[in-house]
């Protein structure tokens, strides 16, 4: 890079502005997606938002961002993007081997990036979905107060669908952030995508299963099939009976819910699903543990276990106070710097 | 309806508040009262919620609250809803072109009812119809109150794309599609009046516990409307319901 050049990034920089990412390619599914669409579930509106909600807030404390930015949601390997413009990106989730102009960058740190730098996911590692958090956010539309995807309405996030080659995302226009340079997070902040045990609260409707049934099903290891995607997980192992019949009068469902549809099958339902749905719901995945879902592909396996009510909500404060705590070492980090 | 309200939690953000496990306007004028108090003043914690025939899903941040306060508030709304006199439901009329390429299956609901056109369009034009719930896709409203005897079955192949705005019969079921979707539904009609639209402040035209009415247009005042929308001079009608379609309690 010449110094002239470097000249006119300074006082890019300084304006906050015209940071850009120009996407070479999109690989399998890559979206625009921040904590969701909130307020509109009761005129049958699917939340969406990030499916790692985790990742996504941690990708944004690691360059700085409020934790509800706008991120890149790349699933699989095989995006790759240009950067134009200066700042710094992070990327957390799963670990799809990212690389910067050839140099490895593992997930969970953050990185500086100068125009012409070329970022590449290229290999399957571990989990199946990175977050790529950049300095003051992805600057797409708010729609309905987010800026998610929802790619069946085709509305929010980039022109309503997931990235294509040749897109060109401006970034950065929040002046709001507060990096000043790169950030490793400690292993402590960093989760466990390699756990195959999945928490669930029962209910609601778990009167509709005997004891027995109920058993069956957190004693089993289950399969992730190819019917996979934001919308729900298909799953795959022993069959779930119902005591009277499938169908129950059409409430409203939760993420994380496992629903148990005739066929027997569970399904887990995520951050694309329907407001509402008649079927029955066995259990529900409890919040923390959505992440670890997040991040399964087809063929992996998985097993649930039962806590109360308590105990799930006790970790949600946990996991609260640990983005919380996060955010305070990644401050005392830049000041540091 | 049950003798008592159910809480069940559904994961640790929601919960669900059951009135019964059947589909009835009783239910849901119960429902409707609760949220009409929500949207006045509500517990700090309580993010959203999803009214459904029988019940209200509540989505919460139990770092802020606890589902016992929230239960607690809920009964607090459900021992003094009773004694407010709530304004009763608004009716907002959904203007319908009938038949033609705007209804292909109007014919169809005809013959197998064994009734003419135009009784078909009175039937379907006569009534106030209940909004139990918004669902399925953004927008899209399940409705309560359709005659027996323009029930019809859905169509043996569903079309792959059917049109936003199209009104269709479903079993003895009527509906309007607010987006553009595959459905196997018997289209009968359809609305220039648009049920979402996300740039709007208020994207969703249609809200549960209200009442809508088709009423019959021509091509003429369709195309008309249609103009009206795009220069932004068009506004749907709305009244307070006053007819007493179905017994409210």
């Amino acid at each position: 890079m010449n110094t002239g050049s470097r000249d006119i990034l300074n006082k890019e920089m300084v304006n906050g502005l015209d940071k850009k990412i120009i996407i070479e390619n999109p690989g399998m599914l890559t979206t625009v997606q921040d904590k969701g669409r909130f307020g509109f579930q009761r005129f049958g509106m699917p939340v969406a938002g990030a499916m790692d909600a985790f990742a996504m807030q941690t990708a944004n404390v690691i360059v700085g961002n409020n934790r509800n930015e706008a991120v890149i949601e790349i699933t699989f390997p095989g995006f790759a993007l240009t950067f134009s413009g200066k700042g710094y990106a992070g990327i957390t989730g799963a670990d799809l081997g990212a690389s910067l102009n050839g140099r490895e960058i593992k997930p969970w740190q953050s990185f500086e990036f100068r125009t012409g730098d070329r970022l590449v996911f290229a290999s399957l590692k571990k989990g199946s979905r990175a977050y790529l958090a950049i300095v003051g956010g992805i600057d797409v539309p708010l729609v309905m107060g987010s800026r998610s995807t929802y790619l069946r309405g085709k509305i929010g996030g980039f022109e309503g669908r997931k990235l294509l080659k040749g897109d060109i995302l401006l970034c950065g226009k929040t002046e709001q952030y507060r990096a000043l340079g790169t950030i490793s997070l400690p292993e402590e902040f960093i989760p466990d995508y390699g756990k195959r045990e999945v928490r669930v609260v029962l209910g609601p409707q778990d009167d509709c299963f005997t004891k027995e049934e109920i058993d069956k099903f957190l004693s089993s290891t289950y399969k992730v099939t190819n019917q996979n995607d934001r919308m729900g997980y298909r799953l795959e192992g022993p069959l779930i009976k119902h005591s009277m019949g499938p169908d129950i009068i059409s409430d409203g469902i939760a993420p994380g819910a496992i629903q148990i549809p005739g066929h027997g099958q569970p399904i887990i339902m995520l951050a694309d699903r329907q407001t509402t749905g008649g079927y029955t719901k066995l259990a529900n995945v409890i919040s923390v543990d959505l992440s670890l879902i997040a991040q399964l592909m087809y063929g992996d396996s998985v097993k649930f276990k039962k806590v109360s009510l308590e105990e799930a909500q006790r970790l949600y404060i946990e996991q609260e106070g640990c983005l919380l705590k996060m955010i305070k070492y990644v401050e005392d980090e830049f000041r540091k710097i | 309806m049950y003798e008592k309200i159910r809480f069940l939690p559904s994961g640790d953000c929601n919960l669900i508040m059951e009135f019964g496990k059947e589909i009835n306007p009783q239910i849901n004028n119960q429902i409707r009262k609760i949220i009409n108090l929500l949207e006045k003043d509500r517990i700090h914690g309580l993010i959203e919620w999803i009214p459904t025939y029988r019940s209200i899903l509540f989505t919460y941040n139990p770092s802020i609250v606890s589902f016992n306060s929230i239960i607690e508030f809920l009964q607090e709304l459900e021992n003094i809803k009773d004694e407010i006199s709530f304004s009763p439901p608004l009716v907002t009329e959904i203007p319908t072109v009938y038949g033609g390429e705007y209804g292909p299956d109007l014919t169809y609901v005809a013959q197998h009812n064994g009734l003419s056109i135009e009784d078909v369009i009175a039937i379907h034009s006569g009534t106030d119809y209940l909004i139990y719930m918004l669902g399925f896709t953004p927008g899209f409203p399940y409705l309560g109150g359709m005659s027996e005897k323009i029930a019809t079955p859905r169509l043996e192949s569903p079309r792959e794309k059917i049109t936003g705005g199209s009104v269709g019969i479903a079993a003895n079921q009527t509906g309007i599609y607010p987006i553009g979707s595959p459905g196997g539904w018997q289209l009968i009609g359809k609305t220039p009046v648009r049920l979402f639209d996300p740039q709007l402040e208020e994207p969703f035209l249609l809200k549960a516990g209200d009442y809508l009415r088709f009423v019959p247009v021509n091509i003429e005042e369709y195309t008309e409307i249609c103009e009206k929308l795009v220069t932004g001079e068009y506004r749907v009608k709305r009244y307070p319901q006053q007819r007493d379609g179905e017994r409210l309690g």
